[in-house]
């Protein structure tokens, strides 16, 4: 298709001899919003690894817009440019301030002018809430304020693709909201990203499409969030829905 | 009360000789902590290599420092390198490859202790921005090394300073060794000059060595 941007074909990863991810295709389109869920240790976050090359595999094939995502090739920190990637936490720089959190990458790896990243990165800071705390260092901020500034960083690069490796898994819950509510913003302005989560109504709202990970496969992909929530087709998928279910 | 001996102090120039000592030291001490540091970097970096090579030897030379009394360094490197290779090294120079030789072990050392305490997430999150290795390392993983190093390295300089105290042991006439001459002159006048004069040195010692370990502790808390 004409508007893919990211296709993992048949991928493989092993890592000392246990099986990570066996025998995963998938293809993210422009503008899709792809939520991956499953039980911990499914392989769930080291998919997303591999789609940025921090994991190396053992089979199959990542391609962006066709090119191949190869850890060893010499063109890998180009290709990252074009993936943006949010972990778990403590991923912003500590000796830098938020805005040169967010403007180090795109100033000192793609070369663009200071003042116009400088204006750009202000204006995605504005965008969420965070403008008046520039010239602040990370540990002046909470968790969740943390943790939309490493997504205004991601974004800054102009990815084509970004990848939430759950975000929100060591924040405290009341600032789990402020977090996804930027997440959702992004997908209505067409973002295309990749998500790995453990908050189901989020995943419900966000998602273009659902893949279920068990053992390192994908056990169950549906295109009707809805329907794959109330529904599960799969009884792994509904034996793992069940457990944030309190009856 | 038995005078204090303070009154050797003001005769003649003996407390320009004192500081003129205290300068020695402190001169010693600072090229040596110059020169460890440009050295105990790279060798900081080689320790944290996966070479088991490489990191034997570093273990062993880290060892033989902490083991060896730096008296005894200095009487080799002084006395004994004349002798067998006919070098004809200064006190002051041989002072400096003693203090050399230990520091550059205790600040590589230092060095891949504040490597190795970086978050690997640093790494991953500099790489995810599509920064190559060099880039990372100048723009995220060195300048939050040099921070976790600096109070540290200060550290160095203070017990640097203390320990020229040993180098009088090979004829550097340095602050002590300048005390104990002014002691010695005034010997039959004011036999009490021991306590004063030594006390003056004590001070010196810790004027000098306290301002430094102060903004190692102002340092440590503002870069926390």
């Amino acid at each position: 298709m004409e508007n893919e941007v990211l296709r993992i074909e048949h991928l493989h990863k092993e890592f000392e001899g246990n099986v990570i991810l066996k025998d995963i295709s998938l293809t993210v389109h422009r503008g899709e919003v792809i939520v991956v869920i499953g039980p911990s240790g499914c392989g769930k976050s080291t998919l997303l690894r591999c789609v940025n090359a921090l994991e190396d595999i053992q089979g199959g094939q990542i391609l962006l817009d066709g090119v191949p995502v190869d850890r060893s090739s010499k063109e890998i920190s180009r290709m990252r440019q074009r993936i943006g990637m949010v972990f778990q936490s403590y991923d912003l720089f500590p000796h830098k301030t938020i805005l040169q959190n967010v403007t180090l990458a795109p100033e000192k790896v793609q070369k663009r002018r200071k003042e116009e990243v400088s204006q750009e990165a202000m204006e995605l800071l504005e965008r969420v809430g965070l403008a008046d705390r520039s010239g602040d260092y990370p540990r002046q901020l909470s968790g969740g304020q943390k943790q939309r500034v490493a997504i205004v960083r991601a974004l800054c690069m102009h990815p084509d693709i970004l990848l939430l490796d759950e975000i929100t898994a060591a924040l405290d819950p009341e600032m789990v909201h402020e977090v996804l509510e930027v997440v959702v913003s992004l997908a209505r302005t067409g973002s295309t990203m990749l998500i790995v989560t453990h908050e189901m109504a989020f995943a419900r709202a966000v998602a273009d499409r659902v893949l279920f990970l068990d053992e390192g496969g994908i056990v169950e992909e549906s295109t009707n969030p809805g329907a794959f929530f109330t529904k599960p087709q799969t009884e792994r998928a509904q034996a793992f829905l069940k457990t944030f279910d309190y009856e | 009360m038995q005078s204090l001996g303070l009154d050797v102090l003001f005769k003649g120039s003996n407390f320009l000789r004192l500081l003129g000592g205290l300068w020695v030291a402190v001169r010693i001490s600072l090229v040596s902590v110059a020169i460890s540091i440009a050295l105990g970097i790279p060798a900081g970096i080689l320790m944290t290599s996966n070479r088991k090579v490489v990191k034997g030897i570093f273990r062993v030379y880290l060892e033989i420092v902490r083991i060896m009394p730096q008296m005894v360094l200095l009487f080799i490197v002084y006395f004994g390198t004349t002798r067998v290779f006919g070098w004809n090294l200064s006190a002051e120079v041989s002072a400096i490859i003693v203090f050399v030789f230990w520091g550059c072990a205790e600040m590589g050392d230092l060095v891949r202790g504040a490597l190795i305490s970086i978050p690997r997430i640093q790494y991953e999150s500099a790489q995810a921005l599509g920064m190559d290795a060099m880039t990372s390392f100048r723009y995220v993983i060195l300048p939050q090394t040099v921070r976790r190093l600096i109070p540290l390295s200060i550290n160095l300089i203070t017990r640097m300073i203390k320990t020229t105290s040993l180098v009088m042991m090979i004829g550097i006439v340095e602050v002590l060794k300048v005390g104990q001459q002014i002691i010695e002159a005034n010997r039959k006048t004011s036999p009490n000059a021991a306590f004063g004069i030594f006390a003056v040195v004590l001070l010196m010692y810790f004027l000098i060595c306290w301002p430094v370990s102060r903004l190692a502790v102002y340092l440590e808390k503002r870069w926390a």
